[in-house]
């Protein structure tokens, strides 16, 4: 790693003006940032840590009945805490990484850092959830943009995320078990007016919206409803762990698999 | 260069950090507690696991200062006081939890952290807590059976070899 100075502001306020020094780079839970700047893949001058942030943390249900999780609470947190009232976002939290990864990571971090197969993604869209930010409020279909890229701005960084609760919901992950990140995992949610799915880990573009599988489940919610509906294995990513059209195949059974569960 | 001030191990460490020092870094290069291993430097292999206000986490995915004020601990300080080894560590000696012994310092402390929270784990549940913790020697079986029985449980019919 290059060296550089530590900031550790214990408020929102204090974090966005320690990020207007040059090369500054906000840090949450380091869980992907530590091991990328250890690669060299990044050199801020100035680190901003959001971990003490004490009005970034924890988790409450607003006056809309909307489960508001802060920037800063960790995967380990999130999947005790919300297994009530949002047991499918509770699960997903559950196996991101594993134990220690859980009790750093952040769902900011996550959220903001949008890794094409990270699982939060999927559940911030499938859900129709809110990025609130220090400066915003950001519809999440408006905020995910494209492989590592959102729509915060330099400086930006997300206080929280507020999720509408579905009737029901759930996350099927298929698991790539050298990194824990899903090879594919689709979350599908079942609202009153509707079924949101959204694949993470498939498209290189990043987490998007199985708009095809949402009008066919809207209308009968089953898994039989998605057989025939395929998705376009170009655009989809291909590596050692498998291939495009293999991915793409894995968004169809991992739609089913979790609709059945569901059923 | 910035003072970190943290207790470790029940007692108060201090010392001269850069601000990428890592966690397990200060610990082993600091503090001599080179019983914190680090094997992969990548957060892949978890044999750098400590705890930190209780919690298990990869000391080589934390930096120093992110542990000002802490309360950690290391495996240096699992045995009991009179030297003798803690419950866990004897399992793992009793069930050949070990042979090269890499890992071990991060899977007692990741099975220390499970059975706090866990105290009768399921296998399956201990199999799934490990999976940050890799070890290259024993293919698991018996690191699994060695928390099985620290719990209490019978390990009698557990798949060893």
């Amino acid at each position: 790693m290059y060296n550089f100075d530590v900031e550790k502001p214990t408020s929102i306020a204090d974090a966005v003006a320690a990020l207007g020094r040059e090369e500054a780079q906000p840090m949450s839970g380091g869980q992907t940032l530590i091991p990328t700047l250890k690669a060299r893949l990044a050199m801020p001058s100035v680190l901003v840590s959001l971990r003490g942030i004490d009005e970034m943390q924890g988790i409450c249900t607003d006056d809309q009945g909307r489960l508001c999780i802060g920037g800063g609470t960790l995967h380990a947190v999130v999947a005790k805490e919300a297994a009530a009232q949002y047991p499918a976002l509770a699960g997903l939290a559950a196996r991101i990484g594993d134990p220690a990864v859980r009790n750093r990571g952040t769902i900011g971090g996550s959220v903001a850092n949008n890794d094409p197969s990270a699982c939060y993604p999927s559940a911030v869209l499938a859900s129709g959830a809110t990025v609130v930010t220090n400066a915003r409020e950001i519809a999440a279909d408006d905020f995910f943009e494209g492989m590592f890229a959102t729509a915060l701005e330099e400086g930006e960084i997300v206080t929280e995320v507020k999720f509408p609760i579905p009737e029901k919901a759930h996350y099927e992950k298929f698991i790539q078990p050298a990194s824990r990140f899903p090879l594919v995992a689709v979350f599908v949610a079942k609202f009153g007016d509707g079924v949101r799915v959204a694949v993470t880990g498939a498209s290189e573009d990043g987490v998007f919206r199985w708009t095809d599988a949402e009008a066919a489940l809207s209308s009968n919610f089953d898994a039989g409803a998605i057989e025939g509906l395929t998705v376009d294995g170009s655009g989809m990513i291909s590596d050692l762990h498998g291939s495009g059209d293999y991915r793409a195949h894995l968004v169809g059974v991992m739609t089913k698999r979790a609709v059945a569960a569901l059923s | 260069m910035t003072q970190v001030k943290m207790t470790v191990n029940g007692k108060p460490a201090s010392g001269e950090v850069e601000g990428r020092t890592l966690l397990a870094s200060f610990l082993r290069e600091n503090l001599n507690l080179t019983g914190t291993h680090v094997g992969c430097d990548t957060s892949q292999c978890g044999a750098c696991v400590v705890h930190v206000d209780g919690e298990a986490v990869k000391a080589c995915t934390m930096l120093a200062v992110e542990a000002e004020g802490a309360d950690v601990k290391t495996i240096e300080a699992m045995a009991n006081a009179d030297g003798s080894l803690s419950v866990i560590q004897q399992a793992f000696q009793d069930h050949h939890g070990l042979q090269c012994g890499f890992c071990t310092p991060g899977m007692v402390m990741s099975a220390s952290a499970l059975l706090k929270d866990n105290p009768k784990p399921t296998e399956d549940e201990v199999r799934h807590y490990l999976d940050g913790n890799i070890c290259r020697c024993t293919g698991y079986h018996n690191i699994v059976k060695a928390i099985m029985a620290a719990s209490g449980q019978d390990v009698s019919a557990l798949a060893a070899e």
